[in-house]
């Protein structure tokens, strides 16, 4: 099952999936125990002649035991989650490469501080649905909404965050691979919320210099 | 406090006044009654929602193709026989709502929880029969203005049965006007009914149990029944509230939820889902009820582990209210609290294992019997169990970054809450000759569970790989997107087995209409089962028992007792000689009936 999950490009994508791995084989491990014990249970205790039920009413050491056991399992699982959890979404690490991405019903709008790295002057750049990166930069995306709720998903950078309108959301990735990434809308956002989506464009070092050039030749 | 016994003589006086027609029939009065008008409403909704997921599925095998006989269909709801955006988003948001709030909500509490609750605790009938009857119609009433939301302009609701906010609180970004608004009242209306029922359970389970009906002789549904109950009265005034400031802010100008006024629009999430999460237990919870007496009856052997079961109960009702904020991890709401959230919803997975575990245990040594009911409780389990596991993906943070929002999410929630009907099945089966005084048949029942098992994972399993691969929940085309393409033939797979699934349903409304006019009638216990339902007759009178109120000598689930040559042993029948109850009662201790 686990095969079908999208390639990883992001740095932080490992360690989701390793956990998503981790809790595949907890489960599934689970699931065949019990399964088999059930299977076991309906062939060797259906009913047959002369025999009759075993009188009891339940077995406190092996109840303390199944309660315990999988309480030790889950906390502990939170704890792991714990520390993938901050570092994607507990802090934005400081980047020099930050957008603002506002979701509109149906497209992704996408501002680009241009070469003065500053939002609300002259060489600011606006454009739908293509959000272009370097590869191998920390990337800071502040998410806005301007009418419903959104949900900016990147599916190979195991990134989804919800863009709400009213306020500004920071989001951070940082991709390992170059390509083009499909950048769909995950939230329910109106009649128009299936195939709103735009791409994610890595450029490597060079491409991205030259994508700079033509958009900012200026500079 | 009174005497139980002295408490319910009252109604006993008008136990042998005939009524008419409209009162017996209609404006009833009787929890049985009632019981059996809340099963017909939520039978005949179970059969919309299950054709407006037919549709749906439809248009996510062969998208933007004609539905083969619908070209009749006007415009703008279809195009020629083509499903557009706005009427597939319609179809996903009233599939879950009718499924929620009136199929299985009328199904397991209305029809269960009135059926049940006089008759396994061994009261004539509810606390409040009024109120009872009250609230069966304006369930109905609901049921009404929700049904005629898909015949205004506009179309019914499209904005999800969690109708998050801003998208439906304003008509501009839907489209959708008189639908939603009905949604709302209908929900409000509907809210209203359940109270009234939930008031009326809880006060007949504390005050109304037989002569020797403790807390800890109640069985396990009965249990289930009333923690639902509570929590019903405590989850549904949050979201009768907040579908009221929904409403205002669509029709009156208000900003609860409109930033652009200083609403906020998490403020929905928060009140939606306090109310939502305690929900999904209302859902589950009378289902965990019913497969343990139907495991216990089915296996011969006492249910392991009576108190923790009851006790799993209490902590699952307990810990609903503070698990809410697990569906807004990927919210915008602060990340601190989606620690607090995961470890909340981490240990809310422990007391739905104790369950699983003392279920096991109760096969454990039993003398199996695969009746019908039997085989939907034990698929009950095994599809709890997937549903159970898959939760637990999403409850860390992380995982849940990639998986919110995507099929793997419909495939969990369909594992528990779908998987539900199989305990409906379970009950429906296993009660229908106390309902009705006949019996379903067995050949046509053991043939509509192995189908029914057998394609709902197909149906639903597979959905889990879509979450895997990313495919988003809600999305109109998924041949929109060149990552979700590969997965299209898993999609065409669903549907096939989605198809199936409802095609094999026919021989369950067979059996039921059948065996309603012409199934053999049925003895007072078929089942040969303990709890104090099977000790009237079938079906029971007005009044359930006659002259004198059963007495209760133990708990549910005695059977196989060493030494007796039954192997089962009815709660209202005496054992050795109980000092306290043969003082209060004579030393007969109340009827047996065999």
């Amino acid at each position: 099952m686990m095969r079908w999950l999208p390639e990883n490009v992001s740095t932080y994508g490992g360690e989701v999936d390793s956990l998503f791995y981790l809790i595949y084989y907890i489960t599934a491990a689970v699931f065949i125990l019990v399964t088999v014990a059930m299977i076991a249970f309906l062939v060797m205790y259906r009913q047959r002649q002369g025999r009759r039920a075993i009188y009891s009413h339940g077995n406190t050491t092996l109840e303390i035991v199944w309660t315990v056991v999988p309480a030790i399992i889950l906390v502990a699982l939170s704890f792991i989650s714990q520390a993938t959890w901050a570092r994607i979404k507990g802090h934005v690490p400081p980047s020099d490469f930050k957008v603002q991405v506002t979701a509109k019903q149906f497209n992704w709008e996408i501002l680009y501080p241009g070469p003065d790295r500053k939002f609300g002057t002259a060489d600011d750049l606006v454009l739908e649905n293509q959000l272009h990166v370097p590869v191998g930069q920390a990337v800071e995306v502040v998410l806005q909404a301007k009418d419903v709720i959104h949900s900016f998903f990147l599916p190979n950078l195991r990134l989804k965050q919800d863009a709400v309108p009213g306020r500004e959301i920071p989001v951070w990735f940082e991709a390992t691979k170059p390509g083009q990434y499909e950048m769909p809308c995950a939230e329910l956002c109106g009649f128009g919320h299936s195939g709103m989506k735009g791409w994610l464009y890595v450029h490597t070092p060079e491409e991205y210099a030259k994508w700079v050039k033509e958009k900012w030749p200026a500079s | 406090m009174a005497d139980p016994a002295v408490m319910t003589a009252g109604p006993a006086v008008h136990v042998h006044h005939e009524l008419g027609f409209w009162r017996t029939y209609i404006f009833s009065t009787d929890h049985k009654m009632i019981g059996r008008q809340f099963l017909f409403l939520g039978l005949f909704m179970l059969i919309v929602g299950g054709a407006l997921a037919m549709l749906m599925r439809w248009q996510l095998a062969w998208p933007e193709t004609a539905v083969p006989g619908f070209g009749w269909v006007p415009e703008p709801y279809m195009v020629e026989g083509i499903i557009p955006p706005n009427t597939y988003n319609s179809l996903f948001t009233m599939h879950a709502t009718i499924m929620i709030f009136f199929a299985v909500m009328p199904i397991m509490i209305g029809c269960f929880g009135n059926f049940l609750i006089p008759l396994m605790i061994g009261a004539r009938d509810m606390a409040f029969p009024v109120l009872n009857m009250v609230s069966f119609w304006s369930g109905l009433l609901g049921g009404l203005v929700m049904l005629a939301g898909f015949f205004v302009p506009g179309g019914h609701a499209a904005g999800g049965w969690t109708a998050y906010a801003p998208l439906t609180a304003k008509a501009i970004y839907t489209g959708v006007d008189w639908g939603q608004n009905l949604w709302n009242i209908s929900l409000i209306i509907l809210g209203v009914s359940s109270m009234m029922g939930s008031i009326n359970y809880i006060t007949t389970v504390v005050n109304m149990r037989a002569p020797g009906m403790t807390w800890f002789r109640l069985p396990l549904v009965i249990w289930s029944l009333f923690i639902t109950a509570i929590l019903l009265l405590l989850a549904l005034p949050v979201l009768t509230s907040a579908l009221a400031m929904l409403l205002f802010d669509r029709n009156l100008g208000t900003h609860f939820f409109l930033p652009e006024g200083g609403g906020e629009p998490l403020l929905w999430q928060h009140l939606f889902w306090f109310f939502g999460h305690p929900e999904v237990y209302v859902l589950v919870l009378p289902a965990m009820g019913v497969t343990s007496d139907v495991l216990s009856t089915f296996s011969r052997k006492p249910i392991f582990g009576y108190r923790a079961m009851a006790f799993s109960m209490i902590a699952i009702a307990f810990l609903s209210w503070i698990v809410w904020g697990h569906h807004m991890f990927i919210s915008g709401m602060n990340p601190l609290l989606g620690t607090a959230f995961m470890l909340s919803t981490m240990v809310i997975a422990v007391p739905s294992a104790i369950k699983t575990f003392n279920w096991l245990g109760t096969l454990w040594g039993g003398s199996i019997r695969f009746a019908t009911p039997m085989l939907f409780a034990l698929a009950f389990v095994s599809n709890f169990v997937i549903g159970g596991l898959s939760g637990i993906f999403m409850a860390s943070t992380p995982v849940d970054i990639f998986i919110h929002d995507t099929y793997y999410i419909v495939a969990h929630f369909h594992y528990v809450v779908a998987g539900i009907i199989f305990a409906m099945f379970a009950a429906i089966y296993y009660w229908f000759p106390k309902i009705f005084g006949r019996k379903l048949n067995e050949t046509l029942g053991k043939l509509h569970f192995w189908p029914t098992f057998i394609f709902f994972n197909g149906v639903f399993f597979p959905m889990h790989i879509l979450g895997v691969g990313g495919m988003m929940r809600r999305i109109y085309n998924p041949l929109q997107y060149e990552f979700l393409q590969p997965l299209q033939p898993i999609n065409v797979f669903i549907t096939a087995n989605a198809f199936l699934l409802g095609l094999v349903q026919i021989l369950f409304v067979v059996n039921f209409v059948w065996s309603l006019i012409a199934g053999k009638p049925s003895e007072r216990n078929p089942w040969q089962a303990n709890t104090l339902e099977w000790a009237a007759p079938s079906p029971p009178p007005h009044g359930n028992w006659g002259e004198a109120l059963p007495v209760v000598h133990g708990g549910p689930y005695e059977y196989s007792v060493p030494g007796m040559a039954e192997d089962y042993l009815p709660q209202n029948q005496s054992r050795r000689p109980s000092p306290t109850l043969a003082k209060r009662h004579g030393p007969s201790g109340g009827q047996v009936t065999a």
